[in-house]
């Protein structure tokens, strides 16, 4: 079943720009970036977009519909009434490139900051033991496609540009729970979390979690334990003690 | 003269997919600035959308396993036409790039006793893949795009830039390799994608690691850099590419809803106890055992089910015969009326295990069904059928080392060709990659540190390269004759798709080609619109001349294959030919036009098998495959003179 389908892309770039209307074809089981390759094919041949897998695993084509921020490729034209205006919006939180293409430096300067993965100096390759249920707590974490609709619904960024400076957002607070989490990773980023990436921003109203294409429960497995490892290791007055009766920590 | 942006590398890797990150680790440990150039944003290459795991044989989950049967495995899943010695450098240091990674972060499935836990797949003998559940390739990708970054920040804290010795230069495209007077490799020229501006790239090597060509055809589960940019490039600048008649169908990509047509459902499927219905509910791989696999996979339902539990007594299902098989039975039931609504067969796992274990181990799958097609995995067959995934032939490169013909150019993984010969093993692609990723990065690296002096690259080279970039934005003479880029895509797919795809015969592959010199007159006359920042149809017109010159090496080497092997059917010859084992098909670039070059292919014959390692298979099974002139110094064949 076909139909003539009524969508407003916005097209510009970081000059400013506006919504256009387009009438495209709609076919059965199609999903939203099929109708904005559609529209590149017959009637906008520069409208940019990033995409690559269209199978919802490399996490390219974020962008939001009708507000929300979702992937294009995992975005049924099914959701929606056939009479419906779908408007396409880039993400917000980031600067504009061009038409749906944003800057997402922020994401890759964020990763950067991390300390990478601390293997232990006693094994060696070949060596390593863990079990199932240890490292399935990390991997939950590693199914993230680093889509960035997370970092693009937070609001302490999403309409706070001065917050980016010293918050990371919560791909990058996910990426630290998951080091901290794995079984044979040898450093401590509790306190780099909370003074340099900013997990205390973080008031777990769990927008990341209802956005991700994942469905990985970002708050309440990620960034929730982070903060209590945290919490445990500054405020606790037993460890507070410990600390510095014998002179342990910093 | 060209404003260009310039750069200088010792090594640069094109492609950041597992090749061309593992290669760029490796040149970075050798001390060398490297720096990796790819077409997507970090992390988004195409290696992600590998599902079921990587082959190596550690032996965690079956003891039995060794890189010897790794090696029996390949050899036979590619009908004895690999480069044998990629396939025993690859057997044999699999394992140690898997254990590799962990050293790196990630973090695979784990047995009862802590190790990497190794699961079934076609053509292996024992459970060999290494996997996180059914996103192996995201693993990967994560965990070299973590290591690289932990490299830069070993960087950073030596010499106060993250990006001293290796960086990243994403959405960035290669148009020219650029050599110097001697023929040798001195840079390469492209093109941001953000804002159309040129960039160069000077340096003493390049290491092709760019992947595929699934974008020549209609249905195929590859993203839309899969354009053979490696494979056109290196072609362009005097290497030569082999096996190209060979291209990799997966028996089981989504075939419904159309817009999601091709899209990989994983093998992992199968490994894990899923298995084929024709619409009369019969599991009909049973009928597809071909001659040279018979003996060694099951004969009745029966004792295919026991296989997964008691493998050592059992053999195992058909259902897990090499992708070539199966992907060629599949396509024969749907001929034969026996196909599901849409067009494929039935892929079954949920009446074979409970919803919760099926959610546990394929959690990509059962979200990519219910999402894309409404389909709950576990609770009623999948509808499949075959779709574009792989390409066997590639760059040819020096096993070792991964040099090219063209001194200074290497390459590694899907772009490389010879080392899955007519077919790859699933699982034996991540493994490529990182194997020979790595060999092609200390290839790179030693072939720099030997140079006396850099080359030089000449500016009438970097004006020659911008004029040809830039020509899609010159109006044609005529209005008339002004071609839309995709247009000409869709009607190349639609050529390869219908006349070279799964089944072939001489008189369509004819008529493809036929067809073909006809679109490349018209890709002359491509004209875009807009300006150069981000364009989508002038990135497409540039790719387009890539996947030209691809195809036609694709169908020219498969109109000169008379025999059916691997990912090449013939149905004009639909026998295995033992005269054709050992044959290569070898394409290089001819004629005047250097964008869009001519193509021809002649027949090469390879290197015998070495001693040990052909002694290491039976001759009865050798007979299968070989001449019986080639055989004559295995020692049951010395036995029987005697």
């Amino acid at each position: 079943m076909s139909y003539k389908g009524q969508f407003r892309v916005w097209r510009g770039d970081s000059d400013g720009g506006s919504l256009e209307d387009f009438e495209v074809e709609v076919n059965e089981g199609e999903v939203v970036l099929d109708i904005i390759h559609r529209l590149q094919a017959t009637q906008a041949p520069d409208l940019a977009v990033r995409w690559n897998c269209k199978a919802g695993k490399c996490g390219s084509c974020s962008a939001e519909v009708n507000g929300r921020p979702r992937l294009l490729c995992m975005t049924r034209m099914s959701l929606f009434d056939t009479d419906e205006v779908i408007t396409v919006t880039p993400m917000r939180a980031f600067s504009i490139v061009r038409d749906l293409v944003t800057d997402v430096s922020y994401n890759y300067e964020k990763a950067r900051e991390v300390q990478a993965f601390t293997p232990p100096k006693d094994l060696a390759p070949g060596e390593y033991r863990m079990q199932q249920v240890d490292v399935q707590r990390s991997q939950e974490f590693r199914k993230c496609i680093e889509c960035f609709l997370c970092q693009d619904t937070c609001h302490v960024v999403r309409d706070h540009e001065e917050n980016k400076l010293n918050f990371s957002g919560p791909r990058f607070l996910m990426r630290i729970a998951e080091l901290e989490m794995h079984p044979l990773d040898t450093a401590d980023r509790r306190d780099t979390a909370q003074d340099d990436h900013g997990l205390g921003y973080c008031n777990i109203t769990k927008c990341c979690t209802e956005v991700c294409p994942e469905n990985i429960k970002i708050t309440d497995n990620a960034l929730i334990p982070m903060k209590e490892r945290v919490a445990g290791r500054r405020y606790d007055p037993v460890v507070w003690l410990g600390n510095k009766l014998f002179k342990r920590g910093k | 003269m060209t404003e260009v942006e310039r750069h200088n590398f010792d090594v640069i890797v094109i492609g950041a997919g597992g090749a061309g990150l593992r290669a760029a680790i490796e040149a970075r440990e050798r001390g060398l600035s490297t720096a990796v150039i790819c077409k997507s944003l970090f992390g988004k290459a195409h290696t992600v959308m590998a599902e079921g795991g990587c082959a190596a044989s550690m032996g965690n989950a079956n003891p039995n396993d060794s890189w010897q049967v790794h090696y029996r495995d390949t050899m036979r899943g590619g009908k004895f036409l690999n480069n044998w010695r990629m396939a025993e450098l690859h057997a044999k240091e699999a394992p140690d790039r898997v254990w590799e990674l962990e050293t790196y972060g990630a973090l695979f499935d784990r047995t009862e006793d802590g190790r990497i836990s190794q699961r079934n797949f076609g053509g292996h003998t024992y459970p060999r893949l290494a996997h996180v559940g059914d996103r192996t390739g995201l693993e990967l990708i994560r965990t070299m795009q973590q290591k690289i970054v932990s490299l830069q920040q070993e960087d950073k804290a030596e010499f106060g830039d993250y990006e001293a010795k290796l960086k990243v230069f994403h959405e960035c495209a290669i148009t020219e390799l650029l050599k110097d007077d001697s023929g040798a490799i001195s840079g390469a020229f492209g093109y941001w994608r953000e804002s159309g501006r040129f960039v160069l790239f000077e340096t003493g090597a390049i290491v092709m690691a760019t992947g595929g060509i699934g974008k020549s055809f209609q249905v195929t589960s590859n993203s839309w850099e899969y354009t053979g940019d490696g494979h056109a490039l290196a072609l362009r600048t005097g290497a030569s590419l082999i096996n190209m008649e060979f291209v990799q169908f997966h028996p089981t990509g989504m075939v419904w809803p159309p817009s999601v047509k091709g899209i990989l459902v994983t093998e992992g499927v199968r490994g894990d106890g899923g298995v084929l219905k024709n619409s009369e509910g019969e599991r009909f791989m049973f009928r597809y055992v071909p001659d040279v696999f018979k003996g060694q996979y099951a004969e009745t339902e029966e004792e295919a089910d026991r296989w997964y539990t008691d493998p050592d007594n059992n053999r195992r299902t058909p259902d897990l015969l090499p992708r070539d098989e199966v992907a060629r039975a599949i396509n024969t039931e749907v001929k034969e009326g026996r196909g599901s609504p849409h067009g494929g067969v039935y892929l079954d796992i949920a009446s074979r295990m409970p919803a919760e274990e099926i959610k546990r181990r394929l959690p990509s799958m059962y979200h990519q069904f219910k999402e894309l097609a409404d389909v709950d995995i576990t609770a009623e067959p999948m509808e499949v059928g075959p779709t574009c995934h792989y390409v066997m032939g590639g760059i040819e490169v020096e096993p070792d080392t991964g040099e090219s013909t063209v001194p200074g150019l290497f390459a590694a993984g899907e772009c490389s060709g010879g080392m899955h010969g007519s077919n790859r093993l699933g699982g034996n692609s991540l493994s490529d990659l990182l194997v020979f990723g790595r060999r092609a990065g200390m290839g790179a690296a030693t072939y720099v540190e030997s140079l006396e002096r850099r080359p030089v690259v000449l500016q009438s080279d970097i004006d020659g390269a911008a004029r040809s970039a830039l020509s899609p934005y010159e109006p044609a003479k005529s209005e008339g004759s002004r071609e839309n880029p995709y247009t000409l895509h869709f009607e190349l797919q639609q050529t390869m798709n219908e006349l070279v795809g799964i089944i072939r015969t001489g008189e369509e592959i004819e008529q493809a080609l036929g067809r073909l010199a006809e679109i490349r007159a018209r890709v002359r006359n491509v004209v875009v619109e807009g300006h150069r920042q981000f364009n989508p149809g002038w990135h497409l017109a540039l790719d387009l001349r890539n996947m030209m010159v691809v195809s036609e090496s694709v169908a020219k080497a498969a109109l000169l294959r008379t025999e059916s092997r691997g990912g090449h059917t013939r149905d004009d010859y639909p026998m295995l030919d033992a005269d054709w084992r050992n044959k290569l098909l070898v394409c290089r670039a001819s004629g005047e036009d250097s964008v869009v070059p001519d193509v021809t292919v002649e027949p090469k014959d390879q290197v015998p098998m070495r001693q040990d390692l052909l002694e290491l298979f039976e001759l009865s099974e050798l007979e299968k495959y070989y001449t019986e002139a080639e055989l004559t110094t295995h020692p049951a064949t010395e036995g029987d003179r005697a």
